[in-house]
């Protein structure tokens, strides 16, 4: 089977935060302790939706070394496949979940001599975590934290009580935004940035580091890609010898494991690469959504990662 | 000068490429004897009013060119070591966005990254260009001991004496070689010693 290995889950606590956000909390079925991860791991959260089953990522929130549950925080997105709104109607205290052990492709980069967080909206999540790590080995760091409105700041409190003075949080409603020229500009040496938030906020943040000579290496993010829903398309599969029908709703990742391929995944999310499938023959145009490849990869042709890009035309044939 | 071609080795081996002029505010340039040549190269006046030269000339005559150069700031020492003590005073004072340029001999590029590492630039972000003597900074690996400037294979720990074979094995948190006894098994067989790259 691929992805991460499963763990079975109760939820013990579902916890609404605002208009939008939801915690929930997760212990094993078995009893005894989940395994420890790192700041900025997630978790693959299997929905058995009726005859559907997503695999959602979300963050890990909770204090890594806290090996008696887990906790993620999920935003609701009413114009999506429908994976949080699943999470945010249909879960309840006491169902049973599976998740998987979780994946880290956000790690802080312990060799850093200061950590500078910038977080926008949900992005928070995986901060929360890297903070209680961090704060176990007395770590350096400071986070920049952009949200919507003080309504919508998810955590905000929380944050701002136990770290008033390295915490800091902008409110878009409130005209307040990021300096991010003068935020980088006299950083120390060693200093690594992390940024988790809406694609836009991540080139943001990247394009202004390259520009004031930041190293590549030393600016970190980390942005989830939902699957978007599209138009219906055939696949076939060469290797597997079968042609599927990827529907409007579902990811051509999800249509291959319904068809009872066993595709290789990670993320689901278009980050880590693990899907990463050759191309034998297409006819039509990819609709390509991952930040995995390069932009020559998508021009050529060659490579699509089924968990978040499409297709749209007459033929797709995958060495699958 | 044309540049020495280093034949393809392993992949612990070092590589060095050219240098070239990156955005940032402040620049931190690091060269040896004719390392100068390749900062001549690159000098502009808009970079060179960004920059910090520290140069050890090791009986090359490239000090004044680059000088004349009128950096931000010019700094001549008589050796690494003596050198080096500025060398971290500038990277404990200097701003993620530094760019750093190092440019002569293996040694002098692989100590000055190792300091540059120390202070949390990663070691892939730190431009080198190798110029002059193909001499290396060789570890003894039975000592420990360092011998600089070694031209030869094998040649004799500075430290403890033994004839030591040299290897493309190399250490970035030493910024040395690899030197490893050639005659345990038999003493004093000891092949003619040539050129590390005859």
């Amino acid at each position: 089977m691929s992805g991460a290995e499963k763990i079975a889950v109760r939820v013990t606590e579902v916890t609404p935060l605002n208009e939008l956000v939801t915690r929930f909390r997760f212990e094993p079925v078995a009893g005894g302790l989940l395994p420890t991860f790192s700041g900025g791991a997630h978790t693959v959260v299997e929905m058995a939706d009726g005859d559907i089953t997503r695999l959602n990522p979300y963050s890990l929130m909770s204090d890594p070394f806290d090996q008696s549950a887990y906790t993620i925080s999920v935003r609701r997105d009413d114009a999506g496949r429908g994976g949080s709104l699943f999470m945010h109607e249909k879960v309840k205290v006491g169902d049973e979940m599976v998740i998987s052990n979780p994946v880290n492709l956000f790690s802080l980069d312990l060799r850093a001599k200061k950590h500078l967080m910038i977080a926008g909206g949900i992005g928070i999540t995986p901060f929360l975590a890297q903070i209680k790590q961090l704060d176990r080995a007395h770590g350096n760091w400071e986070l920049h934290y952009s949200c919507r409105s003080e309504a919508l700041g998810s955590y905000v409190d929380y944050l701002t009580s136990t770290h008033p003075n390295d915490v800091n949080v902008y409110y878009d409603d409130q005209d307040q935004a990021i300096d991010l020229e003068t935020l980088l500009d006299g950083q120390p040496l060693g200093t690594h940035i992390y940024v988790c938030g809406p694609k836009g906020m991540i080139n943001w943040v990247r394009g202004k580091a390259e520009a004031l000579g930041w190293p590549r290496e030393a600016v970190h993010y980390e942005e989830f890609l939902a699957p978007q829903p599209g138009k219906p398309f055939e696949v076939k599969l060469a290797v597997s010898n079968k042609v599927v029908q990827v529907g409007e709703h579902e990811s051509l990742l999800e249509a291959i494991e319904r068809a009872g391929v066993d595709a290789p995944y990670l993320c689901r999310g278009g980050a880590c690469g693990m899907c990463e499938t050759r191309v034998i023959d297409y006819a039509g145009n990819f609709i390509h959504r991952d930040h995995w490849l390069e932009d020559d990869e998508h021009a050529s042709g060659e490579k699509i990662m089924p968990c978040v890009s499409r297709f749209e035309g007459k033929t797709l044939v995958l060495d699958r | 000068m044309s540049k020495f071609e280093f034949p393809p080795s392993i992949k612990s081996r070092p590589v060095y490429g050219t240098l070239e002029a990156r955005p940032g505010k402040a620049h931190l340039m690091i060269a040896d004897a004719a390392g100068a040549e390749a900062i001549l190269d690159i000098a502009t006046p808009e970079l060179m009013a960004r920059s910090h030269i520290i140069y050890i000339p090791r009986g090359a005559t490239h000090g004044e060119a680059l000088r004349g150069l009128t950096p931000a700031q010019y700094y001549e020492g008589p050796s690494y070591a003596a050198s080096v003590t500025r060398i971290q005073r500038v990277l404990q004072d200097a701003h993620m966005g530094l760019q750093v340029y190092l440019t002569g001999t293996e040694g002098l590029m692989g100590q000055a990254q190792n300091e540059a590492m120390q202070a949390g630039i990663p070691h892939t972000a730190i431009q080198t260009e190798h110029r002059g003597s193909v001499a290396r900074r060789m570890q003894c690996v039975h000592c420990k001991g360092i011998t600089e400037d070694v031209e030869t294979d094998p040649f004799v720990c500075s430290h403890c004496g033994l004839n030591l074979f040299v290897r493309d094995h190399y250490s970035r948190r030493l910024a040395a070689y690899q030197g490893v006894c050639i005659d345990a098994e038999d003493p004093g067989n000891v092949p003619q010693a040539k050129g590390i790259y005859e």
